[in-house]
């Protein structure tokens, strides 16, 4: 097992205005698996993607990744992580705006020392970005920015990948498009796919689907 | 340091000044005052009297040169003491002032001196008579024989002058009374001067002759509060007889007068308040101020009554009190030739 | 509408206090710097101005007795008596109360207008002249003399410090002077007929008029150092300012389209910002003018040793509130928000009401944008070269100035790009290549903070290369000229005649030093006669000469003249220079600093030829053991002790000035950098809320928020190391053109240029440190981000 996510609560600001975000979320995922988390706006499916991706931590449970113990780690062990095994595509912001579009990609993957050139044209080429590689990402479209944030995280090949709503802010036609082409290269990659979205039918995609209501898994 | 200040310092005003003309109306304390029937004691009483608080020498002429020009002369040297005390050294508070001009038709030359009593830079001895400050003097064996110099910037005169007859006191004896209120000062003169001499001016040296005529003073409070100027006479008359009149300003409209009229052997008749008149005809712009430069003067007693016209109607003596004195014309009942001094139009 | 606009645009401040705070603080630091300086320039001006006025007999001829001894008061009579207007002066010191003070008596009654002059208003001329014991003098002078029952002290404005003016009758009796005067001033207009002098009083000799000792024009380099502090100080300022309107005014767009869209028209939204600035410009001109005095008088005291020291000019050392300097204050305030805003207020008035609502962030400087910036620096840059080379006068030195350091300033961000993307270019690593791209994305949010850091830079550099250059001069200077071991004087040409004879004896060389007032090429000046002396020939060091300048001037056949004099007219080594009746080529020309008047040396026999009656009353002596020497003259000759004076102590002096001057320097150095630093803790606050979405997906791939935090304070750092690449060429490019152009057309003399490395890196780790200091708690805010801030960036859900 890849994931194993046990019994994870998360509270959000303090005395009375506490919001309990997550009440005891337990799920799990295998390696190579996809799987789409769905549920309202403020159900805590971003927050459980931020937790897996050690980009917070919880207020208690367990996560573990390939073996690991996500929550006890510190801010150095959690940045490793991110580096080293989980790749995250956000719904905006993905890239870094000072850095051409070529160094967006590899960015990630010469952090974690595992670059590969080769690797990097091909998926720059398969996500149609070749002739965009000298721009900077403000000159770009959105869904071409997707696609730049899609190919860096897929450029390391991490076991994981962490996807939160991708596509939300991209209309349909190119949100197809887009998701098509993440989807074909996680499945070249053998990475599992954990991806947070409102939309039934990019969920319809994936292998399996959860759904979170109110802090706890609905089904 | 305030020239204005000075001024009025020297000419004895002390605090506050709208106390008359220069401060001369102000209230005396601890200087003595001029008491009716004087007797006069000769020659000391030509010298200084340091407890009386305003003093002056004052010697105006009438001169003919010997290009044919006529020229008026002034020699005047005030005392005043900021207390009724004389001494040696700088604190003395005895201070002195020198005025010096000569009037032509056309020119007014003006020089004026200060300076300190104590140290020796000006004074008046009595026996024999030397009255001085810097290096202008008058002085001589007795009163009646007198060399008189001084210089400016730009002037200089030396002359010789010789009395041709007796001193004539003023007003009651010499006790010259300047207001209703009694204030009153000693006053004598020497009207019967004969002059010879040099003048010095920018052109070259100039012979001149002529007569002067000399007004002795002193007082502590010679006007009263209200008094803020005069107009005074000195007329010769071509008849040998002279006449002395003023007229002191109070208020706007109001006036105080006297006058003394004087035969050719010197002897004097005082006139009281009101015997003698002069009104101003003609007013000229001098310098920006109004002044009047002709008078109709008036003594009906002696049947006077004639034109005083300036010599030259820009006579202003633009010293740190100014004032205007020069030479008249006299023309009407009597003919002749004097002197005048304003005060107050400044 | 317009109360509800005005509440509108304040509520903008409200919610973002650190803005507001950094407009105030700016334009209060602005203020305060230049207030400050003025304050001082002010206060030593007005001192001068007093020292001129309490005696301002200098403009007078005056009479003094030839061996400087007093005159006898009958003198003074004698003369006054001859028609010789003059009036007396008795100068002297007397313990009084707390305090040694000069007293200088005078005699109102005789004395030329602008003698003395001292308000008597609130005293009474009869006390004064009576012996009641007036004096005047500054309440400060009066304050520290304390109780005197004797004596009646009326404060006074228009008085030189530590002196009093009083009575001459008074000063008699307070100096044990009786019937003694030091000297008498002489009244232009004198009456005819006056004889001449040697007839009255032979023994006394008259000095001419002096037209050109004006103390303002002595200490203006000094005064001028501290006005450029000023004036960069208030240019930094105003750079804040700048930034600080310009962001409001960004932020502010949307809320100035909504007003204007609900019908405020624009003349009034205009009027409103006015308003709001106007308000802000008054309360941070009146801080700004409260920390300006603090600053100066801070400051005073040690500006007071320097200028006492260096040029005797006394000021007081405490500081006098001056209406007029507040109230120009406040107008320098507003004149530099004025200036500041002018940039946000004409976009203003070209802003169409429905502009798209997305704009570029507010300070993203195109590349367009830098070339523009790049063509006006260098013809800045050209025009300053142009001016340097052509221009003349204190205009152009100024211009020059100006060019330069506006031209530097605008080309700081185009040499920044250029460095940082080679910098970029040869990255090895990811994170280098990251960090690099990063601070040149920074660059236009900084760069006016940078601007200002480089002008202070550049100004510290400048004026401390001018400062130090002029001291290592200034003690070669001394060296030349103070060769002699010691220096003595004796108060009459008898006495030295005597101490001539019995130093020859003693010593192992005696040079007088021989002086006259004399005509130099149409100049009034002084002609020195030199004895023919190894020392001369070993220590003088000349700007230009021919081979053997001295051993023409004892062959009688040439003359020294000093730098400002032959530059006034334009003479140069060889040209032929006349004193009196001879005429003799110019066979060098010397440094003569500080001295606002000619110059010229010639040999001791030529000079007696043409001046046979000066007497030396000064020499210098020649000795290897100065100790035995001094013992020798006081226990032997009976020299009094306070006429010698040896020359170590006068260099102890003139270094003790010099370093007080350093204070001063220094001081004005860590302000203005300390302004410069602000500048950038300003940016660097106000980008931080705009660098979440540029570091957050680095974080989010994986670096630590500590690392992101040490990787802002290293490029802080980086920015202000290369800004004094920048800055040090500048500031020796303008010490030079203030030594050579500026002091030359402002004083005459020209100063070498020295280079002080050393204190450029001084100067450069002050500036980093400064820079570190502003970047730490920007920093540290960064590194303790919490994670839910960083993630809100990526999306608007939770």
């Amino acid at each position: 097992m890849l994931l194993d996510v046990e019994n994870v609560t998360k509270t959000f600001g303090a005395a009375e205005e506490r919001i309990e975000v997550l009440r005891g979320v337990s799920l799990s995922l295998d390696a190579g698996e996809t799987l789409a988390l769905t549920g309202e706006s403020g159900s805590g499916k971003s927050t459980l993607l931020h937790l897996i991706g050690g980009l917070d931590h919880p207020d208690s449970g367990s996560i573990r990744l390939d073996g690991t113990e996500v929550t006890t780690l510190d801010d150095a062990g959690r940045a490793r992580l991110r580096r080293d095994q989980v790749g995250v595509v956000f719904q905006q912001f993905n890239l870094i705006p000072s850095l051409r579009v070529a160094d967006n990609i590899s960015f990630q993957a010469r952090l974690a020392g595992r670059s590969d050139p080769d690797w990097n044209a091909t998926l720059a080429g398969r996500l149609g970005l070749s002739s965009q590689l000298s721009k900077y990402p403000e000159q770009l479209s959105g869904g071409q920015q997707q696609r730049v944030a899609i190919g860096r995280t897929l450029a390391a090949k991490p076991p994981l990948i962490l996807a939160d709503e991708p596509t939300g802010n991209l209309d349909e036609a190119t949100a197809d498009a887009v998701l098509d082409a993440m989807l074909t290269l996680v499945r070249e990659t053998r990475s599992a796919l954990l991806i947070v979205t409102h939309s039934g039918h990019v969920a319809a995609r994936m292998d399996r689907q959860i759904h979170l209501a109110k802090g706890r898994i609905a089904s | 340091m305030n020239v204005k200040a000075l001024a009025v310092a020297i000419c004895l005003a002390a605090p506050a000044t709208g106390q008359g003309f220069a401060g001369l109306g102000t209230e005396v304390d601890g200087f003595s005052v001029p008491q009716p029937n004087p007797t006069f004691d000769f020659p000391a009483d030509h010298g200084a009297h340091p407890d009386y608080r305003i003093e002056w020498w004052y010697i105006t002429a009438n001169l003919d040169g010997a290009d044919g020009v006529e020229y008026g002369l002034q020699w005047t040297l005030f005392r005043s003491a900021l207390a009724p005390e004389d001494g040696t050294g700088w604190e003395t508070p005895q201070l002195w002032m020198g005025h010096a001009a000569i009037t032509t038709p056309t020119d007014h030359f003006v020089a004026e001196r200060l300076g300190r009593g104590g140290v020796g830079q000006a004074g008046v001895t009595a026996d024999p008579f030397d009255a001085w400050i810097d290096d202008w003097s008058l002085s001589g064996p007795d009163f009646d024989t007198l060399r008189m110099t001084a210089a400016g910037a730009d002037f200089a005169y030396e002359v010789d002058l010789t009395a041709t007859g007796p001193l004539v006191f003023q007003g009651d004896r010499g006790f010259s009374v300047k207001s209703s209120e009694g204030q009153a000062s000693y006053y004598y003169s020497q009207p019967f001067f004969e002059v010879a001499g040099t003048l010095t001016l920018p052109e070259g040296e100039v012979a001149v002759t002529g007569s002067a005529w000399l007004d002795r003073e002193w007082s502590s409070q010679p006007l009263g509060g209200d008094q803020t100027g005069w107009d005074w006479f000195s007329l010769s008359f071509d008849t040998g007889e002279r006449m002395m009149g003023f007229l002191l300003h109070e208020g706007e409209d109001t006036s105080y007068t006297s006058a003394t009229w004087i035969e050719p052997d010197g002897s004097a008749t005082p006139y009281p308040n009101g015997a003698f008149a002069a009104e101003p005809l003609t007013i000229t712009d001098v310098g920006g101020r109004d002044v009047p430069t002709q008078w109709q003067v008036r003594l009906p007693d002696r049947g006077v009554d004639v034109t005083v016209t300036a010599m030259n109607p820009q006579a202003w003596m633009e010293t740190s009190v100014p004032y205007w004195e020069g030479p008249v014309h006299i023309e009407g009942s009597h003919t002749g030739r004097g002197y005048l001094e304003m005060t107050g139009y400044e | 509408m317009m109360r509800a606009g005005l509440q509108a645009l304040l509520s903008h401040w409200t919610r973002n206090p650190l803005q507001l705070f950094t407009l105030l603080a700016g334009l209060a630091l602005a203020t305060a710097l230049w207030s400050g300086v003025q304050a001082i320039n002010a206060e030593a001006r007005a001192s001068y101005d007093a020292a001129a006025q309490t005696l301002g007999e200098a403009r007078y001829a005056q009479l003094r007795r030839a061996d400087g001894s007093p005159i006898p008061q009958q003198t003074y009579i004698d003369l006054r008596r001859a028609g010789w207007l003059v009036s007396p002066v008795l100068e002297g010191r007397a313990q009084i109360g707390a305090v040694d003070l000069r007293i200088a008596g005078i005699d109102p009654l005789t004395a030329p207008p602008g003698v003395g002059t001292i308000a008597l208003t609130n005293g009474e001329i009869g006390d004064f002249l009576t012996g009641a014991g007036q004096l005047f003098a500054t309440p400060d002078t009066i304050a520290r003399i304390g109780e005197t029952p004797d004596l009646t002290f009326l404060p006074t404005d228009g008085v030189a410090p530590d002196l009093a003016i009083t009575d001459i009758g008074i000063a008699q009796s307070l100096l044990n002077a009786e019937g003694e005067i030091t000297r008498l001033v002489v009244i232009p207009a004198q009456p005819l007929g006056r004889p001449p002098l040697e007839q009255i009083a032979p023994d006394l000799v008259l000095t001419a008029p002096q037209n050109d000792t004006d103390m303002a024009q002595l200490t203006d380099s000094f005064h001028l150092n501290l006005t450029a502090f000023g004036l960069l100080s208030f240019a930094v300022g105003i750079f804040i300012v700048n930034g600080a309107i310009g962001l409001a005014f960004e932020q502010r767009r949307q809320m100035f389209r909504t007003l204007r869209a609900t019908g405020l028209p624009l003349r009034n939204l205009i009027g409103l910002l006015a308003a709001e600035l106007i308000l802000f410009a008054l309360v941070a001109g009146t801080i700004g003018m409260a920390l300006g005095y603090l600053i100066a008088a801070a400051l005073l005291p040690d500006v007071a040793a320097t200028l006492r020291g260096l040029y005797g000019a006394d000021i007081a050392g405490t500081l006098t509130f001056r209406g007029g300097w507040f109230v120009s204050g406040l107008v320098i305030a507003l004149g530099g928000t004025a200036l500041a805003s002018i940039g946000a207020m004409s976009k203003l008035a070209r802003l169409p009401i429905l502009a798209a609502g997305q704009g570029r962030a507010w300070a993203m400087v195109s590349s367009a944008r830098l070339r523009i910036q790049a063509i006006v620096s260098v013809a800045l840059l050209l025009a300053a070269a142009g001016i340097a080379a052509f221009g003349s006068g204190l205009i152009a030195g100024f211009s020059l100035l100006g060019a330069l350091l506006i031209g530097g300033a605008l080309a700081l961000p185009v040499i920044l790009d250029l460095l940082l993307s080679v910098g970029e270019r040869i990255a090895k690593s990811v994170t280098a290549q990251w960090f690099w791209a990063d601070t040149r994305q920074q660059l236009p949010g900084l760069s006016l903070a940078l601007m200002a850091l480089l002008l202070a830079m550049a100004a510290n550099i400048g004026v401390s290369t001018m400062v130090s250059s002029f001291r290592l001069t200034f003690i070669g200077f001394l060296d030349q000229r103070l060769a002699s071991e010691i220096y003595v004087s004796t108060e009459t040409a008898e006495g030295g005649r005597l101490l001539e004879e019995f130093a020859t004896e003693h010593a192992d060389a005696v040079l007088p030093i021989l002086s006259a007032e004399t005509d130099l090429a149409g100049l009034p000046g002084t002609v020195f006669g030199a004895r023919d002396h190894a020392t001369y020939r070993d220590n003088w060091t000349f700007l230009s000469s021919t081979a053997t300048p001295w051993e023409a001037v004892h062959a009688g056949t040439g003359i020294l003249l000093n730098e400002q004099t032959a530059r006034k007219r334009e003479l140069s080594v060889g040209d032929p220079l006349t004193i009196g009746e001879a005429t003799f080529p110019i066979t060098g020309i010397y440094g003569d600093y500080g001295n606002p008047t000619g110059q010229a040396i010639l040999s001791e026999e030529t000079f007696r030829d043409l001046f046979p009656e000066a007497e030396a009353t000064r020499f210098g002596l020649r000795t290897s053991d100065p100790e035995a020497l001094q013992e020798t003259l006081i226990y032997d000759f009976g020299l009094d002790a306070s006429a010698i004076i040896d020359q170590a102590g006068i260099k102890a002096i003139s270094l003790d000035v010099f370093e007080r001057t350093f204070s001063v320097t220094t001081a004005l150095n860590i302000l203005t950098l300390a302004v410069a630093g602000f500048a950038i803790l300003m940016s660097l606050l106000t980008l931080a809320g705009m660098r979440l979405p540029q570091l957050a997906p680095v974080w989010a791939q994986g670096l630590t928020r500590r690392a992101l935090g040490r990787y802002e304070l290293i490029r802080a750092l980086l920015l202000a190391a290369l800004t004094t690449l920048v800055a040090i060429p500048l500031g020796i490019v303008l010490a030079w053109a203030l030594l050579a152009i500026v002091n030359v057309e402002a004083f005459g003399w020209k100063l070498p240029m020295y280079l002080f490395p050393l204190l450029y890196l001084r100067l450069t780790l002050l500036a980093c440190l400064a820079a570190a200091l502003a970047a730490l708690w920007p920093a540290r805010k960064l590194a303790r981000t919490p994670a839910a801030h960083l993630l809100k960036v990526f999306s608007n859900e939770r």
